[in-house]
C-alpha cells in the first residue's frame, strides 16, 4: 500500500469523510449563521454569510431570563439525577458484584431486563402516580423516574467494573478491620472513580436530552427544561425563523461544550455498555 | 428457589445448555460481608426506585389497558381486551406497525452498513481522523428535540437550507414540503434519525474494531488475502457481537420512537409519520382515552419484550454471558 495507490486511497478516504462531515456541520452552521441574520436575509440569502451581521437574536435571548432559567433547570435536574442514579446503582452493583446470596442472579436479571422496557410504556401510569403523589411541577417528578430508568445500564457497567477489582484488595481491607461499609466507601468507590465518571457522563446526557417526562410533568413554565423550552419557543415564534435558530443554537452550546470536555468518558461508557 | 422464575427468560431454556458456573466468586464467604442486613441496605435504594417507578407503572399500564378510562378517579368500566381488538382494527395503529417496520428496514439496510463502513474507514491511519470522529459523533449529544427543531427550519419552505440546496438539483419544491408530503415525510424522518444516530453506531463499531487484535488481520494479509477477503472472513465475523448489539439498540429504539417525530411532524400529515408512541401520547395526554392509550403502550411493551427475548435466544446467546439475559440462578 505504498506509492500512488496508497495515496489515492487516502484521498478517497478524506473525500468521503469530508462529505459526511459536511452533512453534519452544514445544518449546524446554517443554524449558527442563520441566527445572525434577520428573516429578510434568510429568505433572500439562506446560505451565505450574514450581511450585515445581526446579533440581536442572540443577545435578545441571552438577555432574557427564560433561557437562563431553562438552562439552570436542565442543569439542576441532570446533576440531581446523576447523584441519585449513580449512588443507588453503585450500592446495588457492589452487592451484585461482591456478595454471594440466593436469588442474586435473578434480581440482577430483573434490573438488566429494565434495559428493554420502553419509557413510553410507563409514562401514563407514571404521570398518574406522580399526580397522586403531588410531584407534578416538582423537579423530583422528573429526577426520580429518570434515575429509575437509568438504573439498568448504570448497574451493569458498574458491576462489571467492581468485579474487576481483585479480591486481595478486599481481603487486605478486611484484615485491616474494614467492614462492608468502610470497604465500599473508602476503597471501592475511590478505586472506581473512572467508571463512576463514565456512568455519570452517560446519565447527564440522557437527562439533558429527556423530553417526554418533563413535557408531561411540568405545566408550570418556570420548571421547563431546555428541550421543552426549545419546542415551546418554536411554537411561539413559528414565523420568526432567525430567532428560533438562535434559540436552538444556544441550547446546543452547553451539550456540545460538555461533549468536548467529556468525549473520552462518553465513548468509553458506550463501548463499555456494549461489552456488558 | 422460587426467585428464578422472575427472570424474563423461561428457565427451561436456561437450564440444560449452560454448564454450572464455576464457583469462583466465592471469596466473600466471610460472615462480615454476608450479612443479609448489609445486602438489604445496599440494595434498597435501587430496588425501591426500580420497583416503584419502573415495574409498578408497567403493571399498572397492563391493568388499565383492560378498562375504558379517562384517567381520572378510578378505572371502573372494565372492557376486557376490547381496547386491544380496537387497536388491531384501527388503521392508524396498523399504520404505526407498518411505519415502524419501514424505519427498521431502512436502518438495517442503509444506516447501519453506512456506520460500519465509516468506522472501518476511520480505523485506518488518516490525518485528522480524531477530528472526523469528533464531528461524526457530535449529533449524538444533541437532544432529539433540538435536532428536530433545527431540521424543521433547515427544511422550512421559504427560508431553509434544504429547499435551496434541492433547488440546485431542480427540486426546490420538494425541499419545502418534505415534512408536509405524506409520500416523503417518513423518509425525511429517517434522514434526521440517521443524522443523529449514525455516529453513535459508528462509535460502537470503532470500539469493536479496535478490540480485534492487529495480528489477525495482518496474518490474513500476509497469507495473501485481499482487502475484501480480510473484511469478509476476519473483520466481519469478529465484529459480530458489536453488530448484533447495534442492531438490537437500533430496533428497540425505533419501536419506542417519540421525541423526534413529535417535534418534527407531530405524526402528520394525516398520520403519515405517526409511530406507536405518538399514537399512545395522543390518546393518553390529548384525548384522555387512557385505557386505549395503555393498550397501545402494552403492545409496545410486548413488541419490545418479545423481540428482545427472541433476539437474545436466537441471536445474542453466543455473545452475552448473562449481561442482558438470565441464566436463572446459577448457584
Amino acid at each position: 500500500m505504498t506509492g500512488t495507490r496508497g495515496h489515492l486511497r487516502k484521498t478517497v478516504l478524506h473525500v468521503v469523510s469530508i462529505v459526511i462531515g459536511a452533512l453534519i456541520v452544514v445544518p449546524i452552521g446554517f443554524g449558527v449563521l442563520g441566527g445572525f441574520k434577520d428573516n429578510g436575509q434568510l429568505s433572500t440569502n439562506p446560505l451565505g454569510l450574514p450581511d450585515p451581521w445581526v446579533p440581536g437574536n442572540y443577545t435578545g435571548i441571552l438577555g432574557s431570563e427564560v433561557f437562563w432559567r431553562q438552562l439552570a433547570n436542565s442543569t439542576l435536574i441532570a446533576l440531581a439525577t446523576v447523584v441519585v442514579v449513580v449512588g443507588a446503582s453503585a450500592m446495588a452493583a457492589f452487592v451484585f458484584a461482591r456478595f454471594a446470596f440466593r436469588g442474586r442472579e435473578a434480581l440482577f436479571t430483573l434490573f438488566a431486563a429494565g434495559l428493554m422496557f420502553p419509557f413510553a410504556v410507563a409514562i401514563l401510569p407514571l404521570f398518574i402516580l406522580l399526580r397522586s403523589l403531588g410531584l407534578l411541577d416538582n423537579p423530583l417528578g422528573v429526577i426520580l423516574p429518570q434515575a429509575a430508568f437509568g438504573l439498568p445500564v448504570t448497574i451493569i457497567i458498574l458491576r462489571s467494573f467492581f468485579r474487576g477489582i481483585p479480591g486481595e484488595v478486599e481481603e487486605a481491607a478486611t484484615l485491616d478491620g474494614c467492614g462492608a461499609f468502610a470497604f465500599f466507601w473508602r476503597i471501592l468507590l475511590p478505586m472506581a472513580r473512572p467508571a463512576l465518571a463514565t456512568v455519570s457522563v452517560l446519565a447527564v446526557v440522557a437527562s439533558w436530552n429527556n423530553f417526554m417526562l418533563p413535557l408531561v410533568v411540568f405545566t408550570d413554565q418556570n420548571w421547563w427544561t431546555l428541550p421543552v423550552g426549545v419546542q415551546a419557543f418554536q411554537g411561539q415564534y413559528a414565523d420568526d425563523t432567525a430567532r428560533v435558530l438562535a434559540y436552538v443554537v444556544l441550547s446546543m452550546v452547553p451539550a456540545l461544550a460538555f461533549y468536548a470536555v467529556a468525549e473520552r468518558r462518553l465513548v468509553a461508557g458506550l463501548a463499555g455498555s456494549v461489552k456488558g | 428457589m422460587t426467585r428464578s422464575v422472575t427472570g424474563p427468560r423461561p428457565d427451561t431454556t436456561a437450564g440444560p445448555v449452560r454448564p454450572k458456573a464455576p464457583a469462583v466468586r466465592r471469596h466473600d464467604h466471610r460472615p462480615g460481608l454476608r450479612r443479609l442486613g448489609t445486602i438489604a441496605f445496599f440494595l434498597a435504594p435501587a430496588l425501591v426506585l426500580f420497583l416503584l417507578l419502573v415495574i409498578v407503572p408497567i403493571l399498572v399500564a397492563g391493568y388499565t389497558s383492560l378498562f375504558k378510562w379517562n384517567g381520572f378517579n378510578l378505572p371502573e368500566d372494565f372492557v376486557g381486551l376490547d381496547n386491544f381488538s380496537r387497536a388491531l382494527g384501527d388503521p392508524i395503529f396498523q399504520g404505526d406497525l407498518r411505519r415502524g417496520l419501514v424505519l427498521i428496514v431502512l436502518s438495517v439496510v442503509i444506516q447501519l452498513p453506512a456506520s460500519l463502513a465509516l468506522a472501518l474507514l476511520l480505523n485506518q491511519p488518516l490525518r485528522g481522523r480524531a477530528v472526523y470522529r469528533l464531528v461524526f459523533f457530535a449529533p449524538y449529544v444533541l437532544s432529539e428535540v433540538t435536532t428536530a427543531v433545527l431540521f424543521t427550519l433547515v427544511f422550512s419552505p421559504s427560508r431553509g437550507l434544504g429547499s435551496t440546496v434541492l433547488g440546485w438539483f431542480g427540486a426546490a419544491e420538494l425541499g419545502g414540503s418534505i415534512f408536509a408530503d405524506p409520500g416523503t415525510v417518513l423518509y425525511a424522518v429517517f434522514f434526521v434519525i440517521s443524522w443523529k444516530y449514525f455516529g453513535f453506531h459508528m462509535i460502537l463499531y470503532l470500539a469493536g474494531r479496535q478490540g480485534i487484535p492487529r495480528e489477525l488481520t495482518e496474518a490474513a494479509t500476509t497469507d495473501g488475502a485481499s482487502g475484501w477477503q480480510v473484511f469478509r472472513h476476519v473483520t466481519l465475523p469478529l465484529l459480530g457481537p458489536t453488530i448484533r448489539i447495534s442492531l438490537f439498540l437500533s430496533i428497540i429504539g425505533t419501536i419506542q420512537l417519540f421525541d423526534m417525530v413529535w417535534v418534527l411532524t407531530g405524526g402528520g400529515p394525516t398520520h403519515a409519520s405517526e409511530t406507536l408512541a405518538v399514537t399512545m401520547f395522543q390518546y393518553g395526554f390529548r384525548r384522555f382515552e387512557v385505557g386505549y392509550a395503555s393498550a397501545i403502550s402494552i403492545v409496545m411493551f410486548l413488541l419490545s419484550l418479545v423481540f428482545a427475548l427472541l433476539y437474545q435466544r436466537f441471536v445474542l446467546r453466543r455473545d452475552l454471558e448473562g449481561a442482558l439475559t438470565t441464566r436463572g440462578v446459577q448457584r
